[in-house]
């Protein structure tokens, strides 16, 4: 294989002639060092390579992504955690704008009854640019709560909730740069989506579910689901009385850590076995398995919203993290899709529950077989 | 003969007077009243078509399981002439136990009284009870500042007390022989002597044989169960005889066991095992839950009973232990434990302390029950101002513990039972309560079948006293099975210092809460209503020490024993007792 004469191409997973016949081990890249690492470094025949080595599987962060996918030749074998452009299943304001056409093409298609299987994102306008259709929807029901989350953050930074315009109107004011200084600094996004005042709540307490599913390709659609998955638990109990109160409202672990209450050893989890279990003695089997029924329809809408959308390169594959909000009436709702779901574990459960997660994403990307040649040993 | 049969009348008498004094006499009352306006009743055959009435329409169906709840309460018929401490504890040596274990009790709890100035109780001034109302459903958020306050006891220290537990009317002989027994309960207690429930399991399991002869060779891989057991040998000499013939054994102990569990066989379809993902429902499951619902449709109390010996289906547990339990959530019970909040809400006691800070030690920290918090204080502290749960002490060899107004020590008007359900929670109380949350969400529910469970069952975890499900026996049983059928690891264990029964006492105390998965737990649970007996407690504690001998065998320490028993999240409990008690062969 000759080389590129671009110097801004880097080759991984090239081998020069004989070198690959003799290639035993896979070479794995990452830079996150929790159960990933344990994982990958326990996994025979995976050496770690480090800064600029050649690599046949890189765990990647999406920043690094963003500045040299476009620039990085692959070989065929080679696998990399992430589809240039997740972000149009996980940054939320794109996620809704793709939701919301395919919506309309299932109605188109199929009629208003499968449309109406899309039905499971509350309402949501992307600020600022629909900010007058928000306000449209703010005046037909007024008194309800929203939620402003801005588009690309995550770990439960920058939410708030408000009843009232006046309460955005203020905001706006805040972050809009006055029109003295130059708009060098852009201007966040952020989408308003209706809250959900009804969650179900057990002990008192609000959650929602983290479930796992890894898209080995889009086209075809290609996905897997994981089976065991956790709830996670506000600390705090609920109540709509305090809005300002994020630990409240907002379960998201990292949010939760920083609660006067959390203490590290609650692990404030549950897996969904136990979930499964507590329901099941609550509203008996069926009930959960229309539930979990519903919730799988989540995952192959949302899915199939971007199948059309997302650059489907053989090279990538990527685990999701859906955030999943389950209401009074037994009605799950997708919060949102993380494309980079936190491996760190909080507790000695959680970490085997994130080392098999791991351990399996391994098995069915199954380097071992890609790296396969017909002259070298198998294994 | 007569001798029966006066005592059935005595115990007859006794149950009527107490169902006398009951809501559901009141009941039964009014509704004969209001059928006298019905066409069927002639004035001719009154008593015989109210009878029928009250058959029809249900409510012979509630006296039946009112009476049935007495008669699983009600202890044993005893010598007209006996004392009331003999209905406690007829045993002199443990009532006197019990009683100086009490006044080390009540010394702590008075010094910790003393060195923090707290009172035992107050009233709480009206900013603060307005304060505890707004916050009831979220006590778990209140964090109070319990760093001086210290559980009164915990199940280590009750576990010395029991050891040196002395029949001074019993002479061991220092001479070693193979009588000896090996373990740290030294009392000629004799184990597992409940003939009527023995009775009561083989008459009911011979219809359950005949019926599942017809089923089949079950279904088993030995390797989806935990560990690896040599099944195959075992299944045909169970497959067509009934399991209390299948093992004849010289030691009678099992024997009895085996009868008692009957239920428990191989040959019997079993929840925990039966329902499990690689069995067909067809073969056992979708017809138990087909039962289980008629069962609840007919509301026999004991029906079910012997229903959920075979363990109960998720969905219908929580209705199946109510009905067991004679709990039905009338207007009156709800308005009762209103008035148990009040309580709460207006006087504060030392041992809402306790309570607090054992939920904060145990259950918050637990990860399935940490959800709960809030309920745990709900239950708890009302259960601490009930004073209907004073007359179980009339079968508890406990006696609550009384305190005097300040000043008027010993003079008896001026004395009150402290805490007002005489009931002082030691470390790991909040336990009993927390996979209760699992089943019942309404707090008044909740509550009612916690204080039935408590003092239909739990109380005899922490008293000392010779009943066949009390702690000590329950000890001597665990120890005995060990011995008898483990003999080469007992004494590995005693020799390298790791008495087995050190590791295993906090296991039966809290009847496994905290250390199984929760629905294992849950039916293990099923099984203690459905014997109406603790003793499987005991025997599960020796199954997973038999389960784990290999392990065992290599240790040096106890302190390495207790390792390899210190996470027993993964067990499954059924198959656990089923092997040690119909397929262990020593």
């Amino acid at each position: 294989m000759s080389r590129p004469k671009n110097q801004n191409y880097k080759g991984h997973g090239l081998s020069k002639g004989k070198e690959r016949e003799q290639r035993a081990s896979i070479r794995f890249k990452t830079t996150l060092m929790n159960t990933l690492m344990d994982v990958l470094r326990h996994r025979p025949g995976w050496v770690e390579v480090k800064d600029e080595g050649e690599w046949d599987f890189y765990w990647c962060d999406v920043s690094w992504l963003r500045e040299n996918f476009d620039h990085t030749y692959m070989d065929e074998h080679v696998r990399i955690s992430h589809f240039r452009n997740h972000y149009e299943l996980t940054r939320k304001n794109y996620m809704v704008k793709n939701l919301k056409r395919f919506r309309k093409q299932l109605e188109r298609e199929a009629g208003k009854l499968e449309a109406a299987k899309c039905d499971f994102f509350p309402k949501t306008f992307e600020m600022p640019c629909e900010y007058h259709l928000f306000v449209e929807e703010f005046r037909k029901n007024p008194g309800i709560t929203w939620i402003m989350k801005p588009v690309a953050r995550s770990q439960g930074k920058g939410i708030f909730l408000f009843r009232r315009l006046k309460d955005i109107v203020d905001w706006r004011k805040d972050t809009r740069s006055s029109d003295d200084q130059k708009d060098d600094i852009p201007v966040e996004n952020y989408v308003a989506q209706r809250y959900i005042e009804n969650p179900y709540l057990i002990g008192g307490r609000k959650f929602d579910l983290r479930v796992y599913v890894l898209v080995m390709s889009y086209i075809p659609l290609r996905a897997w689901l994981y089976r065991d998955g956790f709830a996670r638990f506000s600390n705090t109990r609920f109540t709509l009385n305090s809005i300002d109160d994020q630990y409240v409202h907002l379960t998201n672990v990292a949010v939760q850590k920083t609660s006067p209450d959390y203490h590290p050893k609650k692990g404030c989890k549950w897996t969904l076995q136990r979930f499964r279990q507590y329901l099941a003695s609550k509203h008996g089997p069926e009930a959960v398995e229309t539930l979990f029924r519903d919730i799988d329809n989540i995952f192959v809408k949302s899915l199939q919203s971007v199948q059309k959308v997302i650059i489907s390169d053989k090279h990538c594959f990527e685990l999701y993290g859906y955030d999943i909000l389950i209401d009074q009436d037994l009605k799950p709702w997708l919060l949102e899709v993380n494309a980079s779901p936190s491996l760190t574990a909080s507790s000695q459960e959680d970490y085997e529950l994130k080392t098999c997660l791991l351990e399996d994403t391994l098995h069915v990307v199954d380097m071992e077989a890609r790296s396969l040649r017909a002259d070298s040993p198998c294994w | 003969m007569l001798q029966e049969e006066s005592d059935l009348s005595l115990i007859i008498a006794q149950i009527v007077q107490k169902l006398k004094g009951s809501n559901l006499y009141s009941q039964l009352e009014r509704q004969a009243w209001a059928s006298l306006q019905r066409p069927e009743i002639k004035l001719e055959s009154l008593k015989e078509d109210i009878k029928e009435f009250f058959k029809i329409s249900g409510w012979e169906k509630k006296l039946q399981n009112a009476v049935y709840s007495e008669l699983s309460v009600f202890p044993l018929p005893s010598h007209p002439a006996a004392p009331p401490e003999h209905l406690k504890e007829p045993l002199v040596y443990m009532r006197k136990a019990q009683g100086s274990w009490e006044k080390r009790i009540l010394k702590s709890l008075n010094s910790m009284c003393t060195e923090l100035s707290i009172p035992l109780a107050r009233k709480r001034p009206v900013g603060e009870q307005k304060e505890l109302l707004n916050k009831w459903n979220e006590m778990g958020t209140d964090e109070p500042d319990l760093s001086l306050f210290r559980p009164v006891y915990a199940p280590k220290d009750f576990l010395e007390v029991l050891i040196n537990l002395r029949n001074p009317n019993y002479e061991n002989g220092d001479s070693l022989s193979f009588r000896t027994h090996l373990g740290l309960i030294q009392v000629p207690l004799k184990v597992k002597d409940i003939p009527e429930l023995g009775a009561l399991g083989r008459s009911a399991s011979n219809k359950v044989i005949n019926k599942k002869q017809n089923m089949g060779p079950r279904k088993q891989d030995p390797n989806q169960r935990e560990g690896e057991f040599p099944r195959n040998d075992s299944k045909e000499k169970f497959q067509d005889k009934g399991c209390t013939t299948g093992l004849k054994h010289n030691n009678p102990r099992l024997e009895q066991e085996k009868e008692c569990f009957v239920e428990l066989g191989l040959n019997i379809g079993q929840l925990g095992i039966d329902d499990s993902t690689q069995v067909p429902p067809e073969l056992f499951e979708n017809e138990h839950v087909r039962i289980g619902q008629k069962v609840l449709a007919e509301q026999d109390s004991a029906a079910a009973q012997q229903y959920i010996r075979q363990g109960s289906p998720t969905a219908l547990r929580a209705e199946l232990w109510a009905l067991i339990l004679n709990i039905s959530s009338q207007p009156e019970d709800v308005l009762y434990y209103e008035q148990l909040k009040t309580n709460v809400i207006q006087h504060d006691l030392l041992v809402d302390s306790l309570i607090y800070k054992d939920v904060k030690l145990t259950a918050s920290n637990d990860d399935y029950y940490f959800v709960f918090e809030d309920y745990l204080y709900q239950v708890l502290l009302c259960f601490s101002r009930d004073t209907s749960v004073l007359s179980h002490f009339a079968f508890n060899s406990a006696s609550p513990p009384k305190s005097y107004i300040r000043g008027k020590l010993g003079l008896e008007e001026y004395a009150v039972f402290y805490p007002p359900n005489g009931v002082i929670p030691f470390h790991g109380f909040s336990m009993y309560v927390a996979p209760l949350c699992f089943l019942y969400h309404e707090p008044s529910k909740l509550y009612q079948i916690f204080r039935e469970m408590y003092v239909r069952f739990f109380f005899r975890l922490h008293s000392i006293s010779s009943h066949p499900s009390g702690i000590v026996s329950l000890c001597l049983l665990f120890e005995t099975l060990l011995q008898t059928y483990l003999p080469q690891l007992f004494y590995h264990l005693r020799e390298i210092g790791a008495q087995p029964l050190r590791i295993s006492f906090k296991w039966m105390v809290r009847a496994f809460s905290g250390y199984l998965a929760t629905d294992q737990l849950l039916l293990l649970w099923d099984r203690i209503l459905g014997y109406n007996s603790l003793e499987i407690l005991a025997v599960l504690a020796a199954a997973v020490f038999a389960f784990r001998a290999v392990n065992l065998m290599e240790v040096t320490s106890l302190a390495a024993a207790e390792a390899v028993l210190a996470d027993l999240s993964t067990l499954k409990v059924m198959p656990l007792l089923q092997i040690f008690l119909f397929a262990t062969v020593t």
